[in-house]
């Protein structure tokens, strides 16, 4: 059996546990139990995936594998990966493992939760190691829905207003999508829905000019490109800990991935016509989350408005279309997903405890909780491009393949993006100042205890990769610079 | 030679940082102190030997010491010829620089255990210097410019935290903040310029190949001064230098090691770095260097001659001697160092000259500060009865800076002012000037702690104290250094290209500078030396606004404050983030609004009733087979 089909397969079981599971502790078994065996997984993977590359395995995609599903239209179950699925799905596992632990306490409904929870994992693994659009798409849509009910039941605030909003405009943005997929197929003429087939294939350049903005904003609404990302500050705000974290953290990757590997790579043309156009929404996202976030007063609204900026730059990098620039973008999703759900664990456990967002009621936590404030601090550090910590090495990627287009507008784009590393110093500093230093006003929060055991493991667990990701970049990098090349090579400039 | 083991240069200080950062709390204070110091005193033991083994290198047939590269690894790859690499580069300003910094930051480490005894932190501390010694160490032997840049954020991370050590204090919070931020700004320059340089010169490395620097055009000069910018905001050259005075907030030894002898002079240090290329195909960008380290030294020390906090009064005249750092480099003409060249040898002289009696100031401020527990002049005066070591220190120091030979700044600055004067008379004098202001309020300062009216009520309340053998030794040992200094012969090490170089003192220059700085010393003497000051009171009467807007510092903290709080936070972000919720996302909430609304309209059509569906049915019929029969 295919190995990358088991990525589906153990949530699967872990589902089916759930549903057998008759106390917490053997809710809480199945999980970590699950989301320990995926991230194995990913890591067995990707260390398998590199040394045959090293070997020399040839092929854009490799573990492929092939059920036809649905004859007449020629859908079939079609998985395979490349460097840049291998480093979102290692990303993936993380996510749902540490989320796992992040929400240990969770109540109430907690078996639900996990259903819900796992649920959601499978779209997004199913989502990475599909090749066939109709099947991604399937996934897409698996992941959206339990969205929904994580939001509106286990939520906080105005959750039922945010799940909805959430879910209407993720649900609008697959509309296009639908639309943009039916379109490529039959616009190619093609007989098969398989990516790879497909890419080899002609689309009318008329055809993919209606077509590459549909899918690129199906894709970009997940991608928070503006202007269709308000839902992520609603969405984010409301949603409980490790939700925010596998939907910043993972979901909002999805848009990305989608719109490199579907929208840029079978679309080339038409991203030649309207990349300009995008790029210049793109750019606007980077600065205008950065310059929102400044103000804000919820942390994490903060944090939902630097994902804007911090995933605006991923589209902005896909749209500068060289090669150095999407590895960049890969890496930044990456990046961005690791440190992002860590940012969102870190506020929800000091949120559990005070019971407030608000940073104006915030102050001298770093007495009260070391560990919870240090881990904010590393976040902060890596959020605002520190080197050694993963933020930096995606966006000197980023900055640097974008420059190798040498026109102006190009130039004058990725000037204005770079000034977000120190808009971005601007937000992270002001909230550490904040809340973390001084001393506490609040009698009420001196009672506060620091991190527990699960929390611990689950910081620790995120610290650990972003700084590995940080410190040994080069492995990463190549893998994904070389699954990169075959799609950046179709691109016309 | 090999110097594979210069990579423990490096590994030590990280290796000490990641073992006091990750267990140091569970450690007693004396044992984390000692892990620190003695990492880095092994650090200083390599430095200096490898210092002695480069430097006994036979030169090439060139005539220069070769250029070595013992550890070199690619890091981040971006293209076949853009990589990000990680090395050592062992060349002359490099092992200089090696030397001056783990030589400082040994003797902060030492004088650190006096000082911060029993603090709160002091684990965390030790961690911190540690991390910054590393970053620092690692950004001077940067193989290429992007390695630079890593430990360029490196040391501006480690100086947020230490500015940031007592985080309790809302001055320090805001102070590690804008140190951040204003540098950051400028970082951004820099990171333009590297990206323009990388693109257009097909590598990272310092040398890139002749073709590409033909090639380049006036793209090279404008990557070099975006270069400077990021230059200019570490080594606080105005308008970019607001940070560097409220960096004050620190632990003083911090302040010595960091703000005073290191981290500031990386954008001198990054200028000398790029000196080949500033000088082959940009000497117009070299010369705005020049302009603006003169118009930043003239500005400093003018405020310096009024501060009354001593620890400012000592962040002024750094800035101000960064300056003429700058200048010097600024001021070349050519490579040659008989020949336009010279100043680039004066400029590395100063930087190490400066770098010792500079740490030897601020950590006799500390002493100071530690015996009376302010910072204020006004609770000083008379202290040399009391602290005889940091006195007589203090006073090596301040003839240093001053320019009285034979200490170590005489010599130095001397370079400097004889190139100011190759390159022009004007340039000459001004810096002439300026180095008279220098030696005048350096000893106003002297004046002001040492003798002057003593706060007699404040030091009756608690005698000020000699501090113990662990803050006075560094202090004994930088004096010695500061005396001594000036005769090592420098450019025998160090020159624009390369060649031996035997500085000689030019008699006129010499003389000059003499009589200008004792002059401005006997100046100072009669103006501070006694217990009342007449005339200093007449002066700041008759010109209050004047005086008024120097101890403001000429108003750069309001100008500041009106860019930030003003014109980004009310100005743009405000707005930007009004806009997002009440435009964007009301759109957005309206189009859901409508959605619902023609919902709400259209609902009655669906009524349930037979009878309107069939009024319907037979109405859509009618119109149908009408349009049918007007279209056939």
């Amino acid at each position: 059996m295919n190995i990358l089909s088991l990525f589906v397969l153990i949530p699967l079981l872990m589902l089916l546990g759930l549903w057998l599971a008759r106390n917490l502790n053997q809710v809480r078994g199945v999980m970590v139990a699950g989301s320990s065996a995926l991230l194995l997984m990913a890591v067995y993977l990707t260390i398998s995936y590199i040394s045959l590359r090293n070997g020399g395995a040839e092929g854009e995609m490799l573990f492929v594998d092939e059920v036809t599903w649905f004859a007449p239209l020629n859908i079939c179950y079609s998985v395979g990966v490349d460097g840049i699925s291998v480093a979102m799905l290692l990303l993936s596992a993380i996510i749902v493992f540490t989320g796992t632990f992040a929400s240990w306490k969770l109540k109430p409904l907690t078996k639900e939760y996990f259903m819900w929870f796992t649920l959601l994992s499978i779209g997004v693994f199913g989502f990475f190691i599909s090749t066939d659009l109709f099947t991604m798409f399937m996934f897409y849509e698996v992941a959206l829905i339990p969205m929904y009910l994580l939001i509106g039941v286990w939520g906080s605030g105005k959750k039922e207003y945010s799940a909805m909003k959430l879910t209407l405009m993720l649900m609008g943005g697959s509309t296009f999508l639908l639309i943009g997929i039916l379109g490529i197929y039959y616009g190619a003429g093609a007989t098969t829905m398989n990516v790879v087939e497909l890419a080899k294939l002609h689309i009318p350049e008329w055809m993919q000019n209606i077509f590459f903005p549909l899918v690129f904003v199906g894709f970009g609404v997940l991608g928070a490109l503006f202007p269709f990302h308000t839902w992520s500050p609603d969405g984010h705000a409301s949603a409980p800990t490790a939700v925010s974290m596998l939907h910043a953290g993972v979901l909002m990757k999805l848009g990305g991935y989608g719109c490199f590997r579907i929208a840029l790579y079978l679309m080339p043309e038409g991203a030649s016509v309207w990349g300009d156009l995008f790029l210049v929404l793109t750019t606007i996202s980077v600065v205008y989350g950065a310059f929102s976030a400044i103000v804000q007063t919820d942390l994490k609204y903060i944090n939902a408005y630097s994902s804007v900026s911090h995933c605006g730059l991923v589209l902005f990098a896909i749209l500068m279309m060289t090669r150095v620039s999407s590895t960049g973008a890969i890496l930044q999703m990456l990046s961005h997903g690791l440190m992002t759900a860590l940012f969102f664990a870190l506020i929800g456990m000091i949120y559990g405890r005070t019971h407030t967002r608000d940073i104006r009621q915030l102050n001298g936590l770093m007495r009260i909780m070391p560990f919870l404030s240090v881990g904010y601090i590393i976040a902060g550090l890596a959020n605002l491009g520190l080197p050694g910590l993963s933020g930096f090495i995606a966006e000197m990627t980023i900055f640097t393949g974008s420059f190798q287009n040498p026109d102006i507008f190009h130039r004058v784009c990725t000037i204005i993006a770079t000034m977000s590393i120190v808009i971005t110093a601007v937000y992270i500093l002001r909230v550490v100042g904040k809340i973390l230093y001084g001393t506490c006003t609040n009698p009420e929060h001196l009672k506060l205890t620091d991190a527990t055991w699960d929390e611990r493991l689950s910081v620790i667990c995120l610290i650990v990769a972003v700084a590995g990701l940080g410190l040994a970049p080069f492995w990463v990098s190549d893998m994904i610079s070389n699954s990169v090349a075959p799609i950046v090579s179709h691109l016309i400039h | 030679m090999e110097f594979k083991y210069t990579i423990l240069i490096l590994l030590l200080p990280l290796l000490s940082f990641l073992l006091l950062g990750l267990a140091g709390m569970k450690m007693r204070h004396r044992l984390a102190g000692s892990i620190g110091t003695i990492s880095l005193g092994v650090v200083a033991l390599l430095s200096y030997v490898t210092a002695y083994n480069y430097f006994t290198l036979d030169r090439t047939a060139e005539g220069v010491f070769p250029t070595v590269q013992p550890w070199n690894f690619e890091w981040l790859p971006f293209t076949e010829s853009l990589h990000i690499d990680m090395g050592i580069m062992l060349d002359p300003i490099s092992v200089m620089m090696l030397v001056v910094i783990s030589t400082v930051s040994l003797m902060v480490h030492i004088y650190s255990f006096g000082y911060m005894k029993g603090e709160r932190g002091f684990q965390r501390y030790y961690a911190f210097l540690s991390l910054f010694t590393f970053s620092m160490l690692g950004l001077v032997v940067a193989t290429n410019i992007f390695q630079m840049y890593v430990f360029w954020e490196l040391v501006g991370v480690s100086s947020y935290l230490l500015i940031g050590f007592y985080y309790t204090k809302p001055e320090a919070i805001a102070a590690s903040k804008k140190a951040f931020i204003v540098t950051r700004f400028a970082d951004l320059g820099f990171l333009i310029g590297i990206l323009l340089y990388g693109y257009y010169m097909g590598t990272f490395t310092f040398t890139p190949v002749e073709t590409n620097l033909m090639g380049a055009g006036m793209i090279l000069p404008w990557a070099l001064g975006l270069m400077f910018v990021g230059g200019a905001g570490k080594s606080a050259m105005f308008p970019l230098h607001i940070w560097l005075p409220d960096a004050m907030e620190g632990p003083t030894p911090v302040s010595a090691l960091i703000h005073a002898a290191t981290m500031v002079v990386a954008g001198v240090y990054l200028v000398a770095r790029m000196f080949p290329l500033f000088i082959a195909y940009a000497p117009d960008t070299l010369h705005i260097v020049a302009y603006v380290g003169a118009f930043t030294a003239f500005y400093a020390a003018s405020v310096a001659c009024v501060q009354s906090d001593i620890k400012r009064v000592l962040a002024f005249s750094t800035i101000s001697q960064i300056g003429f750092m700058m200048v010097a480099l600024g001021v070349c003409t050519s490579a040659d160092p008989h020949d336009g060249g010279l100043g680039y040898m004066a400029s590395m002289f100063h930087l190490f000259t400066h770098a010792m009696f500079k740490a030897l100031l601020f950590l006799g401020a500390g002493c100071i500060i530690h015996a009376v527990h302010s910072n204020e002049m006004s609770a000083m005066g008379g202290l040399r009865k009391y602290m005889p070591i940091t006195h007589i220190t203090f006073l090596i120091a301040c003839l240093a800076i001053a320019g009285i030979p034979p200490f170590s700044g005489f010599f130095s600055k001397d370079e400097i002012l004889t190139a100011c004067f190759q390159f022009s008379p004007a340039m000459g004098w001004i810096m002439t000037v300026i180095a008279g202001m220098t030696a005048f309020y350096m000893f106003r300062l002297y004046y002001g702690i040492f003798w002057g009216t003593e706060n007699k009520q404040l030091h009756a309340e608690h005698t000020p104290h000699e501090s113990p053998l662990t803050m006075t030794f560094p202090l004994m040992v930088l004096a010695a250094i500061t005396i001594f200094g000036g005769f090592i012969p420098f450019g025998e090490f160090v020159s624009s290209n390369g060649h031996a170089y035997t500085i000689h003192l030019k008699a006129s220059v010499a003389v000059t500078s003499v009589v200008v700085a004792v002059v401005a010393i006997a100046l100072a003497t009669w103006m501070y030396a006694r217990d009342r000051q007449p005339v200093a009171d007449m002066l700041a009467r008759r010109f209050p606004r004047l005086h008024r807007a120097a101890y403001k510092r000429f108003y750069m903290d309001e100008i500041w404050m009106f860019v930030t709080k003003k014109i980004i936070f009310r100005c743009i972000s405000a707005p930007v983030a009004w806009f997002d919720r009440h435009v964007v996302d009301q759109f957005l909430n309206f189009m859901a609004w409508s959605t619902n609304a023609a919902g709400e309209e259209l609902q009655p059509i669906q009524s349930g009733k037979i009878q309107s569906y069939v009024v319907w049915f037979f109405g859509g019929a009618i119109v149908l087979t009408i349009l049918l029969l007007l279209l056939l």
